[in-house]
């Protein structure tokens, strides 16, 4: 597949006796925003972590950037770049210090530089030189994707990025995810919230109970809820509704 | 593509860079580390230390090396407890899953404690000048013994790693510095060990503690150094060895 950035097959993960994963099926193409939505637990940060090289599956298999994630992890790593569910910045350090250490851990010819416009872009220059443990964590989230985004990764994982933000930081987080999109590169988030994937994605999952159980866009997905034919009221259903209505569905059964 | 090895002295640099950061803005650990020493030596040399028949013409001289010792055994705790933040706050896994030096953040870790633990020493031994510590020993032999403090600071760094990156909670990744606390205690440290009882002296005569201490204390006081610092040498390797490879497996388990 040429035009997908992420494969993945018949993923399995179990930590002890608890079957997290038990299938997961999906392709993520080139350039594109990819949504996986799931509730508490469901097992999103586990599939991130698997495809970010720090976790190992028992069964099936994963590709990212075109090669194995289990076979070929250095190279996985050279076309990635990871914003954990939870920042992971340096608080005794400096945001500008963190960036320049990431740059450099990068490899970058000119970290300043890259540090500099990277400050610009985030609104953190003025708060550059202070020690990140005095930021909001609003600012904390922004830095944590700004570390994100130095050396351009091609394909950016996201997990969770606009928990714990309020509205502002969230709609600013958006525009940026858009962005990058636009530039080119592949975006993978994961989210509960619903609207997040509705406003981003260009394709979103839905994982439940261990497997992929709705893939598409917007508009397949909207196919798939029931009852929009019952129309007395002109009412298009939401993300929030076609979820609760699928993962119902699936229950039943 | 490039490969990832060939980078390993630059990643470790960067780590190292940020090491020395963490050391200088948190100079109150510094502090933290070398006060309860400071107190033991002074209780000991003004207080205690008239009664107490070492051998030596001054209490302080004998006293010094253990002190020595008691201050990197402080100082491992902070090993475990920054290891764990940095396991506990992800940024392990950011550099994880960047394309750097596996092994980088690891050995960031234990040259920031070597360099930590250094600065510690030099506090105490200042602090010890101070209140009449003389050595006539040559600059070879200043060398062998900061050589001696430096693979004690390396084996105890690479036990407290372990806890830093298996412990589930922040009192569990601390526990390992209880036991390594008391070392110093049941040795040669206070006073010669002749006076204990024979089960403890035994025990004292033979721990690493107490040779370490003796091949430091005749390399200060220029006496024949004789067979306890190939033993006391045998022993910093062999705990270093059997922990770095228990370390190193709880690494590779984590990541
Ligand atoms: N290291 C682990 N050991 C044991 N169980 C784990 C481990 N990591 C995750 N789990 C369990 O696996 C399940 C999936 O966890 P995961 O973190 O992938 O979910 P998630 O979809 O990211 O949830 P959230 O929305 O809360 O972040 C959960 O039930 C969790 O308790
Ligand atoms: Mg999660």
């Amino acid at each position: 597949m040429l035009n997908s950035s992420i494969q993945v097959q018949g993923l399995q993960k179990s930590y002890k006796n608890l079957h997290v994963l038990k299938g997961v099926d999906f392709e993520v193409g080139k350039g594109s925003i990819f949504a996986l939505l799931g509730s508490n637990g469901a097992g999103k940060t586990t599939i991130v972590k698997i495809l970010t090289t720090l976790l190992r599956q028992d069964g099936g298999t994963a590709a990212v950037n075109g090669f194995d994630v289990a076979a070929k992890p250095d190279y996985v790593r050279q076309s990635i770049s990871l914003t954990g569910q939870f920042a992971a910045v340096d608080e005794i350090l400096t945001g500008r210090e963190n960036l320049i250490m990431i740059a450099k851990l990068r490899h970058l010819k000119n970290p300043l530089q890259v540090t500099d416009d990277l400050l610009n872009r985030f609104g953190l220059t003025d708060a550059a030189d202070r020690a990140v443990a005095t930021y909001s964590g609003g600012m904390h989230r922004r830095l944590d994707i700004a570390m994100s985004l130095v050396g351009s990764p091609k394909i950016i994982f996201l997990d969770e990025p606009t928990t714990g933000l309020d509205p502002e930081g969230r709609i600013e987080v958006w525009k940026l995810i858009k962005e990058l999109a636009n530039n080119g590169a592949t975006v993978f988030l994961t989210t509960q919230y619903l609207d997040e994937a509705e406003q981003l994605a260009d394709r979103i999952a839905i994982l439940h109970e261990g497997r992929i159980i709705a893939n598409g866009t917007l508009a397949d997905l909207k196919k798939l809820f029931p009852s929009t034919k019952v129309k007395y009221v002109e009412k298009q259903p939401s993300l929030e509704e076609i979820f609760l209505a699928i993962v119902g569905k699936k229950e039943e059964n | 593509m490039e490969t990832v090895k060939n980078h390993f002295f630059n990643d470790m640099g960067v780590m190292l860079g940020r090491s020395i950061r963490h050391i200088f803005r948190s100079m109150d650990t510094i502090i933290t580390v070398t006060i309860m020493p400071i107190a033991i030596m002074l209780l000991f040399v003004y207080v205690l230390g008239g009664a107490i028949q070492t051998g030596t013409d001054s209490y302080l001289n004998y006293l010094l090396p253990g002190i020595l010792l008691i201050t990197i055994a402080n100082g491992i705790g902070y090993v475990s407890y920054r290891m764990f933040m940095d396991k506990q706050r992800g940024i392990f896994e950011r550099f994880h899953s960047m394309p750097i030096a596996h092994s980088a953040p690891l050995w960031g870790h234990v040259l920031t404690s070597l360099v930590s633990n250094a600065i510690s020493v030099l506090v105490i031994i200042l602090v010890a000048l101070i209140m009449g510590f003389r050595s006539p020993a040559g600059v070879l032999s200043w060398l062998a013994v900061a050589g001696m403090l430096a693979l004690f600071t390396l084996a105890l760094t690479w036990i407290a790693i372990i806890p830093g990156l298996t412990a589930k909670t922040f009192d569990g990744a601390s526990v390992i510095a209880y036991p390594i606390h008391l070392l110093p205690f049941i040795s040669s440290a206070f006073v010669p060990t002749e006076t204990m009882p024979s089960g403890v002296r035994a025990f004292a005569e033979n721990q690493p503690v107490t040779l370490i201490l003796e091949s430091i204390r005749a390399l200060l006081y220029g006496q024949p150094v004789g067979n306890d610092i190939w033993v006391a040498l045998a022993w910093c390797f062999g705990i270093m060895l059997v922990a770095y490879i228990f370390a190193m497996r709880a690494y590779k388990k984590r990541v």
